[in-house]
């Protein structure tokens, strides 16, 4: 009956049609159709590249970075001139990058952690107030947040009139101005002290867990701890006949001297991104509180633990590790929204990117530079914040 | 014979969950339970009444409503809600020709009342929404370039305020979640080369900042394309956006994917579905309502990002008002103008997540 059929009766042979069909041909025929099709794309886009780039005239290839700057930056933390190359410029930008993000993430941790305790407070008025401090940071774009701060500064009083912060600095249009110490060898050593108080500590903590395991008795080491990171380097101080010279700030002409000072863009740039990421963070730390079952903080309870030790031993390990890898990657966006630094003029990596695009024309390269710098340092960051993950995970034994 | 029975409390009185709860009660556990949190809420009640007299002082009693005269505003001690409604025009509609606002107005009420009309589920059919898009792209479309019956072509260099915004989110969205969907697939493929394709473009691309993306849509995007093809600045930066929104959104449906359990494949293969029909029918309506609530999160978040326009010069509401607040006349009083333009943002943020909540609801009920 079948073989009457004459299409069936010409089919290919039947190892033939069994490749054909098979499953391990067909997977393996998509995968170097696609792979063609991105590697065609990719010569396509490449060979349209280099033909424009010819026509009109563009150098292509790195060698820009060693060619001469010939822009000045208004802040910079390494020695910087117009004489220097654009790769040394490009690298004040990525310095200037990490600067306004570390002190935006450790501002952002604190205002986001003191709100989100605030979250999941039973005071039912700060509740309220730190959910609409969320809703209304969270919501609002971090560029309006940057421009409208932007804006606050500029309009503040100019250093003759400037806002005295009772005593200890100014804030004025030009920025702000806060009394420092005065700078003085011990401070290194007074640095390295708080180091090694902070490696007792967790050394002692080790030894406190394994002592605990082992005889079942609780050595509480938080105070002598706590005493160790204080007090060792006040002992420093101390040692370097304790050098107590601060540097005020005074108005002096159109300016201050004295104290450390700075810069508006600064200002602006770190508290817009701060503190917009400090509503998702505080939405982070509510979520990690709230993890932690009730049923275990009440067991807790009833075999009489102190309240100190159930936040220590039961909540805290808990809800770190809820908290901790969403925390990575609102770490890892306030670095990525510091590259907004461009609205206000902050001289960070991509504002100093753009320039040098602007002033060598040649785009490909200069935003590569930029897209490789952003990825590296999102990466290490992640890996780092991955590596206090494994410190806070769940101990699988 | 005395046994020694054990000593219970006197029984509780019985819960009463729908019981009326008296307002010293609720004081007393809410705000006043111990005298620290007495404390608090004294303080807290102390600085946030100081803070909202303030705000009321400022922007209500104060405030200047309607003045043309800036001197009226700086002699005023409170806000000047004036600006606004001396500026509404360049804020609202950037660097549109004056007097063709008009068409402005026409589209936004076309496109919310198309936006508003798509978003009700006894809607969804397509012999309606079809006909509404069509009609809605095209006639928005005549409104916003003119051109034709009449009216001055208005070249895309020219287009800003609310009106660009609401373009550029649409588009966002409207790109990036086909593309955002395909990516998740990509990467949850059982071919590797599909896989190591979507893998290295979703963390590529989710590892820079959104700028850099724009600066490639401006500067680097004309070099790819053969000499002669050009490609609209506006649409340019709408497909940078939108490809940078797809990256997040795809992360976020790739767990809505994990989530759907192996048996709901091994069912559809043993009815001899294909790998289309499957996604289809079977796993992407059920992993799209799983993670529902992050992806409304992730167009909430495309609607501010929308913003980042301003660095590359789109005159959008937040570069239209920037720009406004250089009018010397006027400058003083941002503080008014920025909440303006942040009241914006959160109304449709708002009404995003509102719609959004909704939609759980439906789910969760079974509706849709």
């Amino acid at each position: 009956m079948l073989d009457a059929n004459p299409a069936y009766r010409q089919r290919p042979s039947r190892r033939m049609r069994d490749i054909l069909y098979s499953e391990s041909f067909r997977t393996a025929i998509y995968q170097i159709a696609l792979a063609g099709a991105v590697g065609l794309l990719g010569l396509f886009l490449y060979q349209n590249v280099i033909e424009n780039l010819q026509r009109q005239n563009i150098a292509t290839g790195f060698g820009f970075l060693r060619e001469i700057s010939q822009f000045e930056i208004g802040e910079t933390l390494i020695e910087y001139s117009s004489r220097d190359t654009y790769f040394r410029a490009l690298v004040v930008g990525l310095l200037n990058t990490l600067k306004v993000s570390a002190a935006g993430i450790v501002l952002a941790t604190l205002v986001g952690f003191c709100v989100g305790i605030a979250r999941v407070s039973n005071n039912w008025l700060l509740q309220r107030i730190a959910t609409g401090y969320v809703e209304i940071v969270r919501n609002i774009p971090v560029i309006l947040q940057v421009i409208f701060w932007a804006a606050v500064i500029r309009n503040l009083p100019a250093p003759r009139q400037a806002l005295d912060l009772w005593g200890t600095g100014f804030l004025s249009n030009r920025g702000l101005t806060v009394a420092t110490p005065a700078s003085d060898p011990a401070h290194l050593w007074m640095i390295l002290a708080f180091v090694a108080g902070v490696a007792l500590m967790v050394a002692g903590d080790r030894w406190a867990k394994r002592h605990r395991e082992a005889t079942g008795r609780h050595v509480d080491i938080l105070w002598p701890g706590l005493a160790l990171i204080v007090g060792l380097p006040l002992l420093v101080w101390l040692a370097f006949g304790a050098p107590h010279a601060i540097s005020f700030p005074e108005r002096k002409g159109f300016n201050f001297a004295g104290g450390s000072t700075v810069s508006p863009e600064f200002v602006a740039l770190m508290t817009g991104i701060s503190l917009y990421a400090s509503g998702f963070i505080a939405e982070i730390v509510r979520a990690g509180i709230q993890a932690t079952p009730k049923g275990q903080v009440e067991a807790a309870r009833s075999i009489a633990l102190r309240p100190r030790f159930i936040m220590r031993y039961v909540v805290l390990p808990q809800a770190l590790r809820v908290i901790v890898p969403p925390l990575t990657s609102q770490y890892v966006s306030l670095i990525k929204n510091s590259s907004i630094a461009v609205v206000v003029g902050y001289p960070d990596l991509v504002n100093i990117g753009n320039t040098v695009m602007n002033q060598t024309g040649q785009a490909v390269e200069a935003i590569a530079v930029m897209m490789l710098v952003y990825l590296i340092v999102s990466l290490v960051t992640s890996t780092l914040m991955n590596l206090y993950n494994r410190l806070v995970a769940i101990k699988e034994r | 014979m005395t046994t020694a029975s054990p000593q219970f409390p006197a029984a509780l009185p019985a819960y009463d969950p729908l019981a009326r709860i008296s307002a010293g009660d609720w004081l007393k556990k809410n705000l006043f339970g111990s005298v620290w949190q007495g404390l608090l809420t004294l303080i807290t009640a102390a600085i946030f009444l100081r803070f909202a007299w303030f705000v009321l002082d400022w922007g209500v009693i104060n405030a200047v409503w309607y003045t043309s005269d800036p001197d009226v505003c700086r002699a005023a001690a409170g806000a000047c809600w004036a600006v606004i409604v001396e500026k509404h025009r360049p804020m609202l509609f950037g660097l549109y020709p004056y007097d063709e606002h008009w068409r402005l107005v026409l589209m936004m009420a076309i496109y919310l009342v198309t936006i508003v009309v798509s978003l009700m589920p006894r809607n969804w059919n397509l012999r309606l929404l079809v006909p509404l898009w069509v009609i809605a792209v095209v006639s928005i479309g005549v409104l916003m370039f003119g051109g034709v019956l009449g009216l001055r072509y208005v070249p895309t260099s020219e287009w800003g305020g609310l009106p660009l915004t609401m373009l550029l989110f649409t588009g966002t969205v409207l790109f990036g979640m086909p593309v955002a969907v395909l990516l998740a697939l990509g990467r949850r493929s059982p071919l590797p080369v599909a896989r190591g394709v979507s893998v290295v473009f979703i963390e590529a691309l989710r590892g820079v900042p959104l700028i850099t993306i724009l600066f490639v849509a401006v500067n680097v995007f004309p070099l790819f394309l053969p000499a002669g093809v050009e490609v609209n600045k506006l649409l340019r930066i709408t497909i940078g956006i939108a490809i940078f929104f797809a990256c997040y959104q795809a992360e976020v449906i790739r767990g809505g994917l994990q989530a759907i359990p192996r048996g709901q494949y091994e069912a559809a293969a043993s009815l001899s579905l294909t790998y289309w029909q499957t996604t289809r029918r079977i796993i992407l309506p059920q992993a799209l309502r799983i993670c529902l609530p992050a992806i409304t999160n992730h167009i909430i978040a495309a609607m501010k990002n929308t913003s980042f326009v301003i660095i590359i010069g789109l005159f959008d509401i937040l570069t239209a008002t920037t720009a406004v607040m250089q009018d010397p006349l006027w400058r003083k009083f941002y503080v008014e103008a920025y909440l303006f333009v942040a009241g914006v943002y959160l109304f449709f943020g708002y009404a995003l997540s509102l719609y959004a909540r909704k939609v759980e609801g439906w789910i969760a009920s079974g509706r849709i």
